[in-house]
């Protein structure tokens, strides 16, 4: 990845002044359920239920959630491996949610999937050659000096040896295979490409190498990604932003640094306490650990209102009966929660917890929950009276002086262009005049956000 | 893990043939496997020891002979049709008692009770047909005279202990009914029931999302301080040895290449493979600015193991000792600290500085 992407500034202001490459509204991907003779739809799994991301050109978009969530359906959604139930998908701002296989056919060759079974995802029968060459032949695309030299190119490009052409994918190792895998979905030279859990299935030692070859590829062909993975590692070392789900919903979207380093939303904080750190020295630490109670439930008759509301230590009785709004309360900082980790209560009217968040909150450390309450107090406080907030240069105060003017927004298909126009803006850099509404630093920013919606 | 000799013939065998002190001994354990391409040599000398109330972490990528050793240790490999094509060697001693050579009958006695195992993928581990409990109680009733009742009642007991709600219930669903938690937590009460002295996890949480991972890997800790029994886990995610291990075996192909405690192997590694290993892993608690620094090449074949150090053709660092001496002579254990062992040709001066100077600032 380009050294540029890697400084903190740059990660939250860098990508709204890219392009909008992808962008997804409200989409849904539910499969029936049928029963009996007549084969009657009785329920349907709601894998995706509702979720609004997009993804600007040349950044990484890591999505990560537990098995169930329906990242892996989100990542076959938005390529049209299937087709979605609702909402709509436009990518470089033409609509492709309802294009017949013919109109999709031009735009395959712009996204490219890299799947994560490398055993499974190429054919057996075939030769490397044959396998990396398929796309040009079904595109019809004729690369310059023939397919097979543009083949051996994109094998030494992606670390294989030119002379690999004619052997079968047996005679190769996970990690080399997976390696194919990549060279094919780079063959047509892709805008996008998806890559779901691209390394999950390799040892360590290679999956280092695999990550390291999509870094690089994505500095030499100016690629787009989105990696779906269950390790929040892997995710943190790949992505500029990431989006994290939970039962057929993003719960919270956010830029890299904001997102590990003051997390909003309780189940991502859950997420990443559970990640097992290489250090024995931190097991003594172990008091931050937030254990999640039981599993996810399912997806076919999910929870009311918040869905995480039964597994969650904070959820109160309007968790169970509104379901929140993924809105932007700090700049680049989508969550959907009405009490939200580290800021100002959302609901702070509802104080009284239900029974399953006391039993849950028995599982968190006292010194997690001390610690949420205290920065949740202090984020209050700044709010309650803004004034101060200019003063102190601290990080957050800085914070909460962008508070007043981020508009509380819903990103749901209905109310957007407006208030998205003008978070845009102050999702740039922090500004210490909290009462100017007005983005200055930049220009094109909004308007382009505006044209897309 | 008791002082040993310093030299790395004399280790795996003190004094072969005596019982150890140790709970489980394992010394210069071999598992070969005559196949049509050759003899696959999956464990290939390996030796360690356990103490009741530890956990020893086996680290080590896929094919290293990892699984291997813990079917040794079970027995497993002498089962059925497979007996045949298996050549083991070496001493495992369990308790006083030494299982290579047993009798199979013998060692079938001890299977689940003395020493029981959990396996990666409970779907496949669990027969589909017979509920939980059936199974459970089965396990019970092979090395318990009791009747039904009485085992019944011990497996619902073993399924509320490892978190499982309303066990009177689920007791009675199949294991499909189960989710992949739960399922991995009915693997563990019925590994438990018998309250084996000795457990082995094979890769217990890797088929797990986090969450999940973090309960089971609690409850084994839970338990082990409960029943003071000896783990002997199996990962490759360092971040759980990091978590659970008292001490840590990193194998490569068949062999180990560094044994010590959890500090000594997270703190001051001396093998490339382990520096190799520790580079590869992104960090959630590091900056992420550095780029990954993998391991370059692919695991051995463990048919064809490269000749000298197994590790060469993948080592930075394999020109540093003269001569071509990596090429050509298999380095053996060497002790280089109290209870951590490497088996490496670099110097100790060599490995202390690449370790500080070079692969420690990048981690």
């Amino acid at each position: 990845m380009s050294e540029t992407k890697k400084t903190d500034a740059d990660v939250s202001t860098a990508p709204d002044e890219r392009e909008v490459l992808l962008k997804v509204e409200g989409l849904q991907k539910h499969f029936p359920i049928r029963k009996g003779v007549l084969q009657r739809q009785v329920g349907a799994v709601k894998a995706v239920d509702g979720i609004d991301f997009e993804v600007r050109k040349g950044e990484t978009l890591g999505v990560v959630g537990e098995s169930g969530c329906g990242k892996s359906t989100m990542g076959r959604v938005i390529t049209r491996l299937q087709e979605p139930t609702g909402g709509s998908i436009h990518f470089e701002g033409q609509d492709i949610t309802r294009l017949k296989p013919a109109g999709m056919r031009p735009l395959r060759r712009d996204i490219q999937m890299i799947f994560q079974d490398p055993y499974g995802s190429l054919n057996p029968r075939h030769t490397i050659g044959g396998i990396v060459s398929a796309p040009f032949r079904l595109q019809g695309v004729e690369p310059e000096g023939g397919v097979k030299k543009e083949v051996q190119r994109l094998l030494e490009l992606v670390g294989l040896s030119p002379e690999h052409y004619n052997r079968y994918p047996h005679e190769f190792s996970g990690g080399q295979r997976q390696r194919i895998g990549i060279a094919r979905a780079l063959a047509l030279k892709p805008k996008l490409v998806v890559a779901d859990e691209p390394v999950s299935a390799l040892d360590v030692s290679i999956q280092a190498q695999v990550v390291n070859l999509m870094d690089d590829l994505q500095d030499e062909l100016g690629l787009t990604y989105v990696i779906i993975a269950h390790d929040l590692s892997v995710v943190r070392h790949v992505s500029d932003r990431i989006a994290v789900m939970y039962l057929g919903k993003i719960v919270e979207l956010a830029d890299r640094t904001s997102l590990y380093e003051a997390p909003m939303h309780p189940y991502t904080k859950a997420l990443m306490s559970a990640v097992p750190v290489p250090d024995p020295k931190r097991r003594g630490a172990k008091s931050e650990r937030i254990l999640l109670r039981g599993d996810v439930p399912s997806p076919i008759s999910p929870p009311s209102g918040c869905r995480f509301h039964t597994r969650c230590w904070k959820a109160t009785e309007v968790c169970k009966t509104t379901e929140p709004q993924l809105i932007e309360l700090r700049p680049g900082q989508r969550v959907a929660c009405h009490h939200p980790e580290n800021f100002a209560d959302q609901a702070p009217q509802d104080t009284v917890l239900l029974s399953v968040a006391k039993e849950a909150a028995s599982l968190v450390a006292d010194e997690v929950l001390a610690e949420s309450a205290e920065t949740s107090a202090a984020v209050a406080a700044e709010v309650a009276s803004p004034e101060t907030a200019g003063v102190a240069d601290t990080e957050v105060s800085e914070e909460v002086s962008e508070k007043p003017e981020v508009k509380i927004t819903k990103t749901g298909p209905g109310a957007k262009t407006e208030d998205q126009s003008t978070h845009s803006g102050a999702r740039g850099t922090a500004r210490p005049t909290p009462t100017d509404p007005q983005p200055t630093d930049e220009p094109e920013a909004p308007s382009q956000e505006s044209t897309d919606s | 893990m008791t002082e040993l000799s310093k030299t790395g013939a004399a280790l795996g065998e003190p004094a072969p043939g005596n019982a150890p002190d140790a709970f489980l001994a394992v010394r210069d354990l071999k598992v070969h496997f005559p196949t049509d391409d050759g003899l696959v040599k999956s464990v290939d000398g390996l030796s360690f020891e356990v103490e009741k109330g530890k956990t020893l972490c086996i680290v080590g990528e896929s094919g290293s002979g990892k699984s291997v050793t813990s079917l040794a240790i079970m027995g497993l490999h002498r089962l059925g049709a497979r007996g045949k094509n298996v050549q083991m060697s070496g001493e495992i001693w369990l308790g006083g008692k030494e299982l290579v050579s047993a009798d199979p009958d013998e060692v079938r006695r001890l299977r689940g009770r003395e020493m029981a195992m959990i396996f990666q993928d409970p779907l496949s581990a669990m027969h589909p047909y017979y509920t939980i409990g059936n199974q459970i109680v089965e396990a019970y009733r092979v090395h318990h005279d009791v009747n039904k009742k009485t085992a019944r009642k011990r497996a619902i007991e073993m399924l509320d202990r490892v978190g499982i709600p309303e066990p009177d219930k689920r007791v009675d669903g199949y294991p499909h009914e189960f989710s992949g938690g739960m399922r991995q937590r009915a693997m563990i009460a019925m590994a438990l029931v018998n309250n084996p002295e000795l457990l082995i996890a094979d890769e217990p949480t890797t088929a797990l999302d986090v969450t999940v991972q973090a309960q089971i890997l609690d409850l084994i800790r839970d338990l082990q301080k409960e029943f003071g029994s000896a783990v002997v886990l199996i990962t490759h995610d360092l971040g759980v040895v990091a978590e659970i291990a008292d001490d840590v075996l990193v194998m490569y192909g068949g062999r180990c290449v560094e044994r010590g405690s959890v500090d000594d192997v997270f703190e001051r590694p001396q093998h490339p493979y382990t520096w190799g290993l520790l580079g590869s892993m992104p960090r959630i608690d590091r900056e992420t600015s550095e780029r990954l620094i993998p391991v370059k090449g692919q695991p051995p074949s463990l048919i064809n193991v490269p000749s000298g150090c197994a590790f060469h053709p993948r080592c930075p660092y394999a020109d540093i000792p003269k001569g071509d001496v990596t090429r050509t002579v298999r380095p053996e254990l060497q002790q280089v600290g109290g209870g951590h062992f490497s088996a490496c040709h670099l110097s100790p001066e060599d490995r202390t500085r690449i370790w500080t100077e070079e692969i420690a600032p990048k981690l």
